[in-house]
């Protein structure tokens, strides 16, 4: 794979030249991550999240497998060992907080990401594959986080675990029997706790694994960009490294300050304060919300408070309740189609004025609107504003962006990505690629030195 | 000046360094690395630390035991640290005989008055926890075997200390541990 220009690891010493005989590890690096991987040479900051993403994966397993080490899986005293955490071992606020603080941040993460694909449709072909096993990441990782916010065995905590097993006590015939079966009992126990422990650990390894696949599968086609035209020569990319790992670690710089803003100044800000008080089968506190970043899918849950029948008989045919979980996980199911339901062959929102109206002035507001209902008690006008909502979610994705993208006229592409950057493919300052010495390829501006060489300003 | 291949590319050969040597790109990679280097220390250390004692283990540092209802030849076990303590009420015999060898040739040389506190020279406080490899010795309860020397056997590797709880014979490399104590009534050690 990779393009033709790819510059070719050659191990220099003797060593280097032995490793990579027998096992061509730092091979696979340089083409993966560094000098050896072209990557479009016109990427903005929206590029920089999956890098992100991944560094809050390994931030997720190093925190998680430190609190492991001192957590215990029991309803007698797993709520007293995140306090023994918080109190007694060094640094176990620190390791706690960076842990639940880097759920919400994976989560940002992750909805920028997305957000990025939607916006300049990184789905299509050829990368179908890519957005695909993303969408089983971001599943997988909903899983993970529900589970992990069991753990510490608070009111918020047991009661989430209720109400989401209870979605799979929705499914007729099999429902109840596969709701017991979940949780081990009929309420959340020890028993859900401690599955819901050994998985929690379990499925960050997995996504690791999801997460190998998605780059694998990225590195064939090799990344989008902001034009959406493909790579044509070697002038339309630069190597990744220095480029791509410099801009990435700047990313990674500002993430990091924001990060440890929220760990070290507002560490419970996105928390909820209920879950400070141990578990209690017997009292339901007065509003049940799932953490923040789930509150989108939990208001299209809420939205359906009426049964589908068939009119004027009164025969029922799903109930309220079922219609929610059906439309909760088919909110998401539903972008395992997009690659098919998006017809236009243009993927950048820049050059699709209807689309761009449609993401800007419809979908996002919507997203805004879910994730506030959702957060909000269960009365009108949220209820109302939360079916609204849920209406135009699939209505967006299943109505409107595949008549849109029959009937819209894209604006015109440019012809290359040189062409995108510089206004011409063949202008002065511009450069044929980069070969072995990039600087050799660069054209004279006009007045400049005569040996080519250009002056970045300093 | 710095070129902007200078990271990739091999440098343009006209290209003049300033005259301190260094460049602007060679300081921000310093910086750069440095910073993260920093950084990296900072998330290290408590990473490491979170695994030594939690401040619960540490708080029960300290253990009182009642000494007073031990007869002359008896030990009792207690408990400091999670490890065993014997503390044991020499007869006048046994100081007798811990005192005469005192001079003895030992691996680990110590008077019956050093591992004592002063007017209490039959009260010996040790940790039940072989110096070789950390099994608990017998002698502390009675009809076990009390080894050559009359004080503690070790059954796993045969160290044998004597009255004193010395080491006398056997792999173990030092005398059985005295923890810090003292008395802090007529009947009552606090160890720790």
């Amino acid at each position: 794979m990779s393009f033709a220009w790819a510059k070719q690891y050659e191990p220099k010493s003797a060593f280097t030249k032995w490793v990579d005989e027998k096992l061509p590890l730092p091979r696979l690096v340089y083409n993966a991550v560094g000098a050896g991987y072209p990557v479009p040479r016109n990427l903005n900051y929206m590029w920089n999240f999956g890098v992100l993403a991944g560094f809050c994966l390994v931030l997720q397993i190093v925190t998680g497998v430190i609190l492991a080490m001192h957590y215990a899986a029991n309803t007698e005293v797993a709520f007293g060992t995140v306090e023994h955490i918080m109190r007694n071992v060094n640094y176990g606020w620190m390791m706690r907080y960076a842990h639940a603080n880097g759920a919400s941040f994976f989560f940002i993460v992750i909805y920028l990401h997305i957000f990025r694909g939607l916006y300049y449709s990184s789905y299509k072909a050829p990368r179908e594959m890519i957005w695909l096993l993303g969408v089983v990441i971001f599943l997988l990782m909903m899983a993970t986080a529900f589970m992990g916010y069991v753990l510490p065995w608070g009111q918020m905590s047991f009661w989430g675990a209720k109400v989401i097993t209870g979605l799979f006590g929705a499914i007729p015939f099999i429902g109840e029997p596969l709701q017991i079966w979940l949780l081990g009992g009929f309420a959340p126990d020890n028993a859900a706790l401690n599955r819901f422990f050994s998985l929690h650990f379990l499925l960050p390894f997995v996504i690791a694994g999801v997460v190998i696949l998605h780059i694998w599968a990225l590195h064939i086609p090799g990344s989008s960009n902001p034009t959406g035209v493909e790579v044509k020569k070697e002038s339309d990319t630069i190597p990744f490294h220095p480029y791509y790992t410099s801009k990435d670690g700047f990313g990674l710089g500002v993430f990091l300050i924001l990060f440890t803003f929220m760990v070290f100044f507002l560490p419970n800000m996105l928390g909820h304060p209920d879950n400070y008080i141990e578990a209690n089968p017997l009292s339901t506190p007065a509003l049940i919300v799932p953490e923040w970043y789930f509150l989108p899918f939990y208001a299209i849950l809420r939205a359906f408070t009426a049964d589908l029948t068939i009119p004027f008989t009164g025969i029922v045919l799903i109930e309220a309740k079922l219609l929610g979980v059906i439309a909760m996980f088919g909110s998401i199911l539903v972008w395992f189609f997009l690659p098919w339901l998006d017809k236009s062959p243009v993927r950048s929102g820049h050059y699709r004025p209807m689309f761009k109206k449609f993401f800007w002035f419809g979908l996002i507001p919507c997203m805004a609107l879910l994730t506030y209902v959702g957060g909000a008690p269960a009365e009108e006008p949220y209820v109302l504003l939360s079916q609204i909502a849920t209406a135009y979610y699939f209505l967006h994705f299943l109505v409107i962006l595949p008549i849109v993208s029959q009937i819209e006229v894209p604006k015109p592409l440019p012809y290359s990505i040189t062409e995108a950057v510089l206004g011409s493919d063949d202008k002065p300052g511009g450069t044929d690629g980069g070969g072995e010495n990039p600087q050799a390829a660069v054209k004279p501006l006009p007045g400049s030195d005569p040996d080519g060489s250009l002056q970045p300003a300093e | 000046m710095a070129s902007t291949g200078a990271s990739v590319g091999a440098e343009p050969p006209e290209v003049k360094d300033g005259d301190e040597g260094v460049r602007r790109r060679d300081w921000i990679h310093v910086a750069a690395l440095g910073t993260a280097g920093v950084g990296g220390i900072a998330v290290l250390l408590p990473a490491v630390s979170q695994m030594a004692p939690s401040k619960d283990v540490l708080a029960e540092s300290t253990t009182d035991v009642d000494v007073s209802a031990i007869q002359p030849g008896q030990s009792i076990k207690a408990v400091f640290r999670k490890q065993p303590l014997f503390v044991k009420r020499l007869t006048p015999e046994e100081v007798a005989e811990a005192k005469a060898d005192d001079a003895a040739n030992m691996r680990d040389p110590q008077t019956l008055a050093e591992r004592t506190t002063e007017g209490n020279e039959d009260i010996l406080v040790t940790m039940g926890v072989c110096t070789h490899l950390g099994c608990v010795p017998l002698g502390a309860a009675e009809g076990e075997n009390k080894g050559e020397f009359g004080g503690y056997f070790c059954p796993c590797h045969g160290s044998h200390y004597d009255v004193a709880g010395r080491i006398r014979k056997g792999p173990a490399p030092t005398n059985l541990e005295v923890p810090e104590y003292s008395f802090t009534s007529e009947s009552t050690i606090r160890v720790g």
